[in-house]
C-alpha cells in the first residue's frame, strides 16, 4: 500500500458502512489500538542537521528501519532524539520517500553512496519512481562496466591450472598477456602486411628491356614472388590450425566471421597448388587470385576500430538498406525519364533504360564523368533536376547512420543491453510481487488473525505480544477486507488455489456442496473459532502442539489443498503429518510476516475440519487430481 | 520554392493551437480550492480540532489542489483493494460524498461525510447509507439500482474468490435483501422500510458501530 494513501484508510473504513445493511453475516471485530498514541513530532537528527516529521510519517513503511522498532537502536536519551551519522543530503532523499511515496534519486549524488545510504534505511532501490530511474540504472551499470574493466586488468595473472590450450587460446585472444602472445601478434600482423604489399606490387610494372613491353613485376620474378606468397600462406596455416586447437568451442570458432576470412585468404593458394596449368581454368584461377586481396581484413585482429565500424555497419543495416533502397527507386524513375526525354536526339549515349542507370547514378551521387550527357531541353531540365535530388537523397539517410556509430561506439555491447532488459524485467516483476504482496499479506494474516482470535481465548500474553506485532494500519486494512468478504459471502483466495478450485469444479460437483456447507456455516452466523474448537479433536496424527489446534477452520481447509498439489506423490499420510508439522514454521515467523511480502509463498495450513466423511472424500479426490 | 509555400502553410495553424492550449493550462492551474476555516469545520461536524488537522494533512497530501476529482478518487479507492476492480463501487462512492453534485469533492464534503459515518447517530448513518443505494436520489431504491450496487461489491473481491464467483450471486444477494427490506412488496425500498428494517436487525445494529473508533 503506497504511503500517501496511508492516510485515506480511515476515509475506507468509514465508507465499509455502506456495506453494512447488504451484509447478512456478522462483520470480524475491529482490530483495536491498544496504545494508541497522539501523533507526535519526532526528531531525526542526521550528522547535526535536524529533520522533524510525523511519527505516522515513518509508520507507513513498516519493513524499513525508520518505520520499525529499529530506530529505538539510535534513540538518544538526553536529547530526545534519533541521532544517525549519515550524509545529511541523501538523507534528504530517503524522507521524502516517506512523507510522498516516491523515491526520487538526485543526479548529483554519487551512485555507490546512494545505495549504501539505501541499503542502511532498508529501502530497496528498485522503487524509485519512473522519473528517476533510467538515470539510476545507467549510473550503476557504467559504475559496474567501470569496476570490472578494473577487474579484468587484475585478472591477468595468469591462472594457475590452465591446460596448455587454455593458454593458447588466452595468448591470441589477448596478446598483452605474455611475451610470446605479443610476439605472435606482430609476427602475423608483420606477414600480413607484406602479403598485402607483394600483392599489389605485383602488378606494377617493372622496368624492362627495350624489346619487351611492359611487364608487371610479378611475371618478371616469378619465383621471389611465389616464395613469398608460399611463406605468407605457409605463416597463415599455421596460425589458423593453431587458433582451431586452441578454441574452446571448434564449431562455433569455425563459424565465426574471422576464421571465415582466414580461410578465403588462404584458400586461393591451395587451390592454385591443386590445380594444374591448364588453359581452361586458368581463367578462374586468376579470378581466384582476387580473393587474397582478403588478407587485408586479417587486419582487424589488430585494430579495435575496425571491428567497432564492421560492428556499426552491421547494426546500421535497415539504415543502410533504406538508403539504398531510396536510391535505386530514384534511379530508376530519373533513368525512365531520361531515356524518354533523350529518346528523340540523334546519336545520343541513352540508348536503352538500363544504359541510362549510369548516368543517373554518376549524376545523383555529383560525380558528373561527363561521358554521357544530355542534349534536348527537356534532357537537361530533367538532368538538373536529378543531380538536385540526388544531393537530397543521399544528405538524408547518412547523419542517421553517422549518430548511430557514433551512439553504438559510446554504448555498450549488446550483450550489456540485453542484461538490462533482463534487470527491467526483474524490476517490474519485483514491483508486482509487492503489490501482489499486499493481498499475500492478507491471506496470511488471515489466518494470523484468527490465531490471534484463537489465543485470546486461550490467553497466553507472550505469544500475543509477538503476534500482534504487524503494524496497525495492517491490520486495519486487512480488517477492512474481511468485512468485504463478509459481505459478500466469499473469501479472497490466491491465484494457485483458484485455478485448483477452477479444475475440481469441473472435474466433478463434489466442490458445489462445499460452498454450500460453508455458506451453511456463515449463515448460522458462528464465529469460526468457536465452532472450530468442536471438531478439532478427530484430527488425526495430531503431533501439532495443542494451541495450534483451534486453527483449523472451515474456510481454511483450501490452502491445504494447495499443499497438497505441491508434494507431488505422498502417501496421504505422511503428507497430512508433514502438513501438520510444518504448521509450526509459520506460526513460529509470524512477527516476520511483514518481511514475507514480498515472496509468493504458499504456507501450508493443517487440513480442516468438515465432517470428516467429507474430509476423507476430499483427500481421496485430491489424490486422483495429482 | 513548393517547400516555402509548404511551410507558410503549416505555420499559422501552430499558433493558433499554442494560444488554445496557453487559455487551457491556465484554466487547469487555477482549479485550487481552500476550505473554510478550522473554527467553521469545527462548529459544522463533530470533529475535534486536532482530528480536522490531521484529517486534512491526509486530504492535502493526496490531492495538493485541495479538490479531489473521480478519477483520483477511483485512484485512491483502488488502492485498497488489489485483488479486485473498485472502481464502479467508487463512482458511487464518490456521489454519495458529493452532495452539491459539482464533480468534485472538496474538503467540506470529505469531512461532512465523515462526521455522518463515524459520529452520526444511527439514523444519520443509515440515511448516508440510503443515500449512497439510492442512485437516482428519487427516495427508492429499485432492484436494479441494488443490482448495480451489488455487482460493484463483487466487483471489488476480484476474480479469485472462494467459492468461485457465479454470474447469479449478486442477483441472490439482491433477491435476499429485497425480501428482508421490502414490508409492502411493491418492488422498491423506501427511506421508511430500511430504517425500519435495519433497526430491528441485530447484526446491522452492531457492525453500524464497528468503525466508530476509527480515527
Amino acid at each position: 500500500m503506497a504511503g500517501g494513501v496511508a492516510a485515506w484508510l480511515p476515509f475506507a473504513r468509514a465508507a465499509a458502512i455502506g456495506w453494512m445493511p447488504v451484509a447478512n453475516l456478522p462483520m470480524p471485530v475491529a482490530p483495536t489500538e491498544k496504545n494508541k498514541r497522539q501523533d507526535e513530532l519526532i526528531i531525526l537528527n542526521v550528522s547535526g542537521r535536524r529533520f522533524e516529521t510525523w511519527r505516522n510519517t515513518l509508520d507507513r513503511y513498516p519493513d524499513t528501519l525508520l518505520g520499525s522498532s529499529e530506530k529505538e537502536f539510535f534513540y538518544n536519551e538526553e536529547t530526545k532524539e534519533y541521532f544517525f551519522d549519515r550524509d545529511p543530503d541523501v538523507f534528504r532523499s530517503v524522507l521524502n520517500f516517506y512523507r510522498t511515496g516516491k523515491l526520487h534519486f538526485p543526479r548529483y549524488e554519487c551512485i555507490s553512496s546512494y545505495d549504501e545510504e539505501l541499503a542502511f534505511f532498508g529501502i530497496i532501490s528498485e522503487i524509485i519512481g519512473d522519473c528517476c530511474y533510467e538515470e539510476y540504472k545507467d549510473r550503476k551499470r557504467e559504475n559496474a562496466e567501470r569496476l570490472m574493466d578494473d577487474q579484468e586488468d587484475n585478472k591477468d595473472a595468469k591462472l594457475p591450472n590452465m591446460t596448455f590450450r587454455e593458454t593458447m587460446w588466452r595468448a591470441f585472444e589477448n596478446p598483452h598477456t605474455s611475451t610470446m602472445a605479443l610476439v605472435f601478434y606482430y609476427v602475423t600482423g608483420f606477414f600480413i602486411a607484406i602479403s598485402v604489399i607483394t600483392n599489389v606490387v605485383e602488378t606494377v610494372p617493372c622496368g624492362s628491356s627495350p624489346n619487351q613491353k611492359e611487364v608487371p613485376c610479378g611475371e618478371r620474378y616469378t619465383v621471389a614472388f611465389f616464395c613469398m606468397d608460399t611463406a605468407c600462406v605457409m605463416i597463415f596455416t599455421v596460425e589458423y590450425l593453431m587458433r582451431l586447437y586452441a578454441a574452446p568451442n571448434r564449431y562455433r570458432f569455425m563459424r565465426s566471421v574471422m576464421s571465415i576470412i582466414d580461410v578465403v585468404a588462404i584458400l586461393p593458394y591451395y587451390i592454385g597448388l591443386v590445380m594444374t596449368d591448364n588453359e581452361d581454368v586458368s581463367g578462374a584461377f586468376v579470378t581466384l587470385r582476387v580473393f587474397r586481396v582478403f588478407r587485408i581484413f586479417k587486419f582487424s585482429r589488430h585494430s579495435q576500430g575496425l571491428r567497432i565500424l564492421g560492428y556499426t555497419l552491421k547494426s546500421c543495416a535497415s539504415e543502410l538498406g533504406f538508403l539504398l533502397f531510396s536510391l535505386t527507386m530514384a534511379i530508376i524513375i530519373f533513368a525512365t525519364v531520361m531515356f524518354y526525354a533523350e529518346k528523340g536526339s540523334s546519336s545520343s549515349k541513352f540508348t536503352s533504360i538500363p544504359a541510362s542507370f549510369w548516368y543517373t547514378i554518376v549524376t545523383m551521387t555529383t560525380l558528373g564523368y561527363g561521358d554521357m550527357v544530355p542534349k534536348t531541353i527537356a534532357g537537361k531540365i530533367f538532368g538538373s533536376i536529378c543531380s538536385l535530388s540526388g544531393v537530397l537523397v543521399i544528405a538524408l539517410p547518412v547523419p542517421v547512420i553517422v549518430s548511430n556509430f557514433s551512439r553504438i561506439y559510446h554504448q555498450n555491447q549488446r550483450a550489456d543491453k540485453r542484461r538490462a532488459q533482463k534487470v527491467q524485467k526483474a524490476r517490474l516483476a519485483r514491483i508486482r510481487i509487492a503489490k501482489t504482496g499486499t493481498s499475500n499479506a492478507f491471506l496470511h494474516s488471515k489466518r494470523n488473525g484468527l490465531f490471534n482470535e484463537a489465543l485470546e481465548f486461550t490467553s497466553s500474553t507472550e505469544e500475543e505480544q509477538r503476534l500482534k506485532s504487524t503494524s496497525l494500519l495492517e491490520s486495519q486494512h486487512h480488517h477492512l477486507l474481511h468485512c468485504l468478504e463478509k459481505t459478500t459471502n466469499h473469501e479472497f483466495v490466491d491465484e494457485q488455489y483458484y485455478q485448483q478450485s477452477y479444475l475440481e469444479a469441473g472435474l466433478q460437483n463434489y466442490s458445489s456442496r462445499s460452498p454450500s456447507l460453508s455458506s451453511q456455516d456463515g449463515v448460522t452466523g458462528t464465529c469460526c473459532t468457536r465452532r472450530s474448537k468442536k471438531h478439532h479433536t478427530p484430527l488425526p496424527n495430531a503431533s501439532a502442539p495443542a494451541h495450534l489446534q483451534p486453527l483449523t477452520h472451515t474456510h481454511t481447509h483450501h490452502q491445504g489443498l494447495q499443499e497438497l498439489s505441491t508434494i507431488h506423490i505422498h502417501p496421504l499420510s505422511t503428507s497430512r503429518s508433514s502438513l501438520n508439522m510444518r504448521v509450526d514454521g509459520p506460526a513460529s515467523l509470524n512477527c516476520q510476516s511483514n518481511q514475507i511480502t514480498t515472496a509468493i509463498i504458499s504456507i501450508p495450513t493443517p487440513p480442516v475440519t468438515t465432517p470428516d466423511g467429507d474430509l476423507s472424500h476430499q483427500n481421496v479426490v485430491k489424490v486422483s487430481a495429482l | 520554392m513548393g517547400a516555402l509555400m509548404v511551410i507558410f502553410s503549416v505555420q499559422p495553424k501552430q499558433r493558433r493551437k499554442t494560444t488554445d492550449s496557453v487559455e487551457d493550462e491556465l484554466e487547469l492551474s487555477t482549479v485550487r480550492h481552500r476550505p473554510e476555516g478550522l473554527e467553521q469545520l469545527e462548529a459544522q461536524t463533530r470533529f475535534s480540532r486536532k482530528e480536522l488537522q490531521i484529517l486534512y494533512r491526509g486530504f492535502k497530501n493526496e490531492c495538493p489542489s485541495g479538490v479531489v476529482n473521480e478519477e483520483t478518487f477511483k485512484v485512491i479507492y483502488a488502492q485498497f483493494f488489489p485483488q479486485g476492480d473498485a472502481s464502479t463501487y467508487a463512482h458511487f462512492l464518490f456521489n454519495a460524498f458529493d452532495t452539491d453534485h459539482n464533480g468534485s469533492v472538496s474538503f467540506e464534503d470529505f469531512v461532512m461525510g465523515l462526521s455522518i459515518l463515524l459520529r452520526g447517530s444511527i439514523q444519520e448513518k443509515l440515511n448516508w447509507a440510503f443515500n449512497l443505494y439510492d442512485i437516482n436520489k428519487d427516495g427508492y431504491i429499485t432492484k436494479e439500482e441494488m443490482l448495480d450496487i451489488m455487482k460493484a461489491i463483487y466487483d471489488m473481491m476480484g476474480k479469485c474468490t472462494y467459492p468461485a464467483l457465479r454470474e447469479e450471486a449478486p442477483q441472490q444477494h439482491v433477491e435476499v435483501f429485497f425480501q428482508k427490506m421490502d414490508k409492502n412488496k411493491d418492488g422498491v425500498v423506501t427511506i421508511d422500510e430500511f430504517i425500519d428494517c435495519c433497526q430491528n436487525d441485530e447484526n446491522i445494529m452492531r457492525s453500524m458501530h464497528l468503525f466508530e473508533n476509527v480515527l
